[in-house]
């Protein structure tokens, strides 16, 4: 199982319990993924502890701080860990690579104090001090509440969340989640805590302000503009699913999302997928992804078929998510010529004005060459202009030369070296 | 990168690539800065006394037709590139090669040609080209011209079957920003032998540095690899070897990897004229790995042939004349459906 999240954690309890030899690869030191983040040593009982003490009470070999960072041959992959790289050598293979948070540029949003809401949240319960700081919530989806809860407990002071998405598509999503009662007990139980935060529909930040760090956030509703005092900015524009692996093995991806059957089984024999790579439907969805390529994994369908039922509403809710919190057009229009759009390569809205294509992009701006390998203005590209980006190459994170050099003993002993520098 | 760089495996490479270099030399502040045009310097790196021979060997064949070069001892080339191994012999310097950034700087050519009218289009996929003069579309459409010359480096034979240039894959590593650690175009002198071997694989140490501070490592050489994913065996030996020269480069850290293809002919030499039997159809094409060196000259001879005007340099020994029969076998271009 490559992910050790919701999807990834079912998967790998359920083949373990099947007697299965199992190996869950996850790049973050922690287990949980970036939505159970922290939840091991603080939370008692519910979904997250459920799951994390059947993975800890089974057989499962855990693999954390292991980056994959490429796939030589066929069901071999490769992983650089603190103490070198690791090969895997599978049979059935799940891949439940999760989301990442969708940055958007606008002017203002490279300004130290403004990150993704998941960022500072898990920032914050790493031990960062948000307590007393202002800060607004921005951008879209169920996050911006889960973190303005999150915050809240922290002690921060969170005086607005701003989400893009209109009421009236909100309502109609809330409207579903009266079809899902657990989403509804939970939505219910943030939002007893949240009083007093002001939840604004169908407003966004146009502007991001301060010399040296963010001092305030100019908002619009598309008709008025105000600006709010903050010390964060976190902002983000729901997710994106991390698909660089899924096509790296050759994955067949169809509009956004990685494509598999009923079984979770993708275009790549024996390669299932799970979670948000095929649609990011929450943690429930992954849960129940991930027992189904279990399932499937240990030649069991029918036990995947009992899932199909509650997976097919999940699914519902999923399609509800994706409508209620669709991205206004206005978004794309946030940047203005000077704004960077590339922030590893510092590459402004202007410099991309002659370019045609991603690669047109990268060619000539350097845009996505930088050391996130495109992972946050490759997305923001897509969303902007329609680019696609779906040439993938080892290695899909930065890892050092050595992991890719294979065999190093033929090396010969070299003392006193001069050490070349970390990069600046 | 692009390396401007001058060779010397024949008079007729020496002739081609230090004209070209010339060439570079007087575009150069006409360039954008995009282009990051930097004269580093190529560093030839020499293992054992066997390689300072061919050192002191190029050394006097370049100064003697005005090429500037400079024998460094073992000392002097740690002096110049310190993350070199120690035990090297020596080196040579050959003072005003340079890198380049050629997508900006191709980018600056065209837009030179489109002032003089020259017009764009991209996204026309060429299918075919006709005897009588011009190109068939991938849509059917026509464009005819009195003469189309075939610039589509290893794809050319696509257009001419039985052009005889090869695909020649390479791969490069390329690293996060490490500035000021490298500052010549580095080379292992035995890169010669693999960029001149014809038959197997192979891999040489060969560094190059970005004004970024990326640092792009290479290089390989592999006929008979079609396609443009990682060969990771390849890469490996590449790498492997790229950390006998310069073993601190094991422990930067790589963000990319890239490949690419060569196109290569069995001379060594690239295709610049008419084919045989047909002055309509003109060759631009098999500079292996000089292709960005030689650009400017093989525009300027191509220029010259074309208006009939004398050539700076003798245009004899790149005619694609010498490779093509010029009997009935003669490669046909394609259909004139």
């Amino acid at each position: 199982m490559v992910g050790a999240g919701p999807a990834g954690i079912a998967a790998a309890c359920v083949a373990a319990e099947n007697r299965r030899t199992v190996a869950v690869v996850d790049n973050s030191p922690w287990l949980g993924g970036q939505i159970w983040r922290g939840i091991q040593t603080k939370t008692r009982g519910g979904t997250a502890r459920h799951w994390l003490d059947r993975l800890q009470n089974s057989d499962v070999q855990i693999f954390s701080s292991a980056t994959i960072f490429a796939s030589p041959s066929a069901n071999q992959l490769l992983a650089e860990t603190p103490d070198g790289v690791l090969e895997f050598n599978w049979k059935k293979l799940v891949l439940a690579t999760g989301a990442r948070e969708l940055f958007l540029p606008f002017p203002g949003w490279t300004l130290p104090g403004v990150m993704g809401p998941g960022g500072l949240h898990a920032m914050a319960k790493s031990g960062w001090p948000v307590a007393e700081k202002k800060v607004v919530i921005a951008g879209s989806g169920p996050l911006l509440l889960a973190v303005a809860d999150g915050l809240k407990k922290e002690g921060a002071r969170v005086s607005l969340v701003a989400e893009q998405a209109n009421w009236s598509e909100v309502m109609r999503f809330g409207l579903s989640l009266l079809r899902h009662p657990r989403k509804l007990i939970q939505g219910v139980g943030i939002k007893s805590r949240i009083i007093g935060v002001p939840y604004h529909f169908g407003c966004w930040p146009v502007r991001a302000n301060g010399s040296s760090q963010v001092e305030s956030v100019t908002l619009t509703d598309g008709s008025r503009s105000w600006t709010v005092d903050c010390d964060y900015l976190a902002c983000g524009f729901h997710l994106v699913p991390n698909l660089e692996l899924p096509r790296l093995l050759g994955c067949a991806v169809s509009n956004g999302y990685v494509s598999v059957n009923e079984f979770q089984l993708t275009s790549v024999p024996d390669v299932f997928c799970a979670g948000e790579p095929t649609g990011i439907g929450g943690v429930d969805c992954a849960l129940i992804e991930g027992q189904v390529a279990g399932w499937v994994a240990v030649e069991a369908p029918d036990y995947a078929r009992k899932l199909f039922g509650l997976r097919a509403d999940w699914h519902r809710f999923r399609a509800s998510l994706h409508q209620a919190f669709a991205l206004r057009p206005e978004l794309r229009r946030l940047a203005t010529p000077n704004t960077y759009v590339c922030r590893c390569e510092d590459v402004r809205l202007e410099d991309l004005s002659n370019c045609k294509s991603w690669r047109d992009t990268k060619l000539n701006t350097r845009c996505g060459m930088g050391s996130c390998q495109g992972r946050i203005c490759g997305a923001a590209a897509e969303f902007l202009f329609g680019w696609k980006n779906d040439s993938v190459r080892p290695p899909l994170f930065p890892v050092r030369a050595s992991s890719l050099a294979g065999k190093t003993d033929a090396l010969p002993e070299i003392t006193a070296e001069p050490n070349i520098s970390s990069p600046t | 990168m692009g390396h401007i760089v001058v060779m010397d495996d024949s008079e007729a490479q020496f002739a081609l690539t230090r004209y070209s270099r010339r060439l570079w030399h007087e575009l150069r502040p006409d360039l954008p800065a995009s282009a990051e045009y930097d004269q580093c310097g190529t560093l030839w790196v020499a293992a054992d006394e066997q390689e300072m021979a061919e050192v002191r060997r190029k050394e006097k064949y370049y100064n003697q037709r005005g090429v500037r070069a400079e024998v460094l001892d073992a000392r002097a080339v740690a002096a110049a590139e310190p993350y070199l191994r120690r035990n090297l012999a020596g080196g040579l310097r050959v003072v005003d090669d340079g890198v380049i950034y050629p997508p900006c700087a191709a980018r600056y050519l065209i837009e030179s040609a489109i002032a003089w009218k020259a017009q764009l289009r991209t996204g026309a996929d060429v299918r075919a080209l006709l005897r009588e003069g011009g190109v068939v579309m991938a849509d059917g459409s026509r464009f005819s011209a009195g003469i189309v010359v075939n610039a589509a480096g290893p794809w050319s034979p696509a257009l001419i079957p039985g052009l005889p240039v090869r695909k020649r894959k390479g791969h490069l590593v390329i690293t996060d920003r490490y500035p000021g650690q490298i500052h010549h175009q580095i080379i292992e002198l035995g890169y010669l032998k693999s960029a001149h071997s014809v038959g197997t694989d192979s891999v040489a140490f060969n560094v190059q540095c970005r004004k970024t501070g990326q640092i792009l490592i290479g290089s390989s050489r592999q006929y008979n690899e079609e396609g443009t994913e990682i060969n990771h065996e390849i890469l490996e030996r590449m790498l492997q070897r790229a950390f006998e020269y310069m073993p601190g480069l094991a422990k930067l850290t790589v963000t990319r990897c890239w490949t690419g293809h060569r196109a290569a002919t069995p001379d060594k030499l690239p295709l610049i004229g008419p084919v045989p039997d047909n002055e309509k159809i003109w060759l631009a094409t098999g500079h292996e790995g000089l292709g960005i060196t030689t650009s400017l000259a093989t525009g300027k001879l191509l220029t010259d042939l074309l208006l009939e005007r004398p050539t700076e340099i003798s245009a004899e020994p790149y005619a694609p004349a010498r490779l093509l029969q010029t009997n009935e076998s003669a490669p046909e271009p394609c259909l004139t459906a």
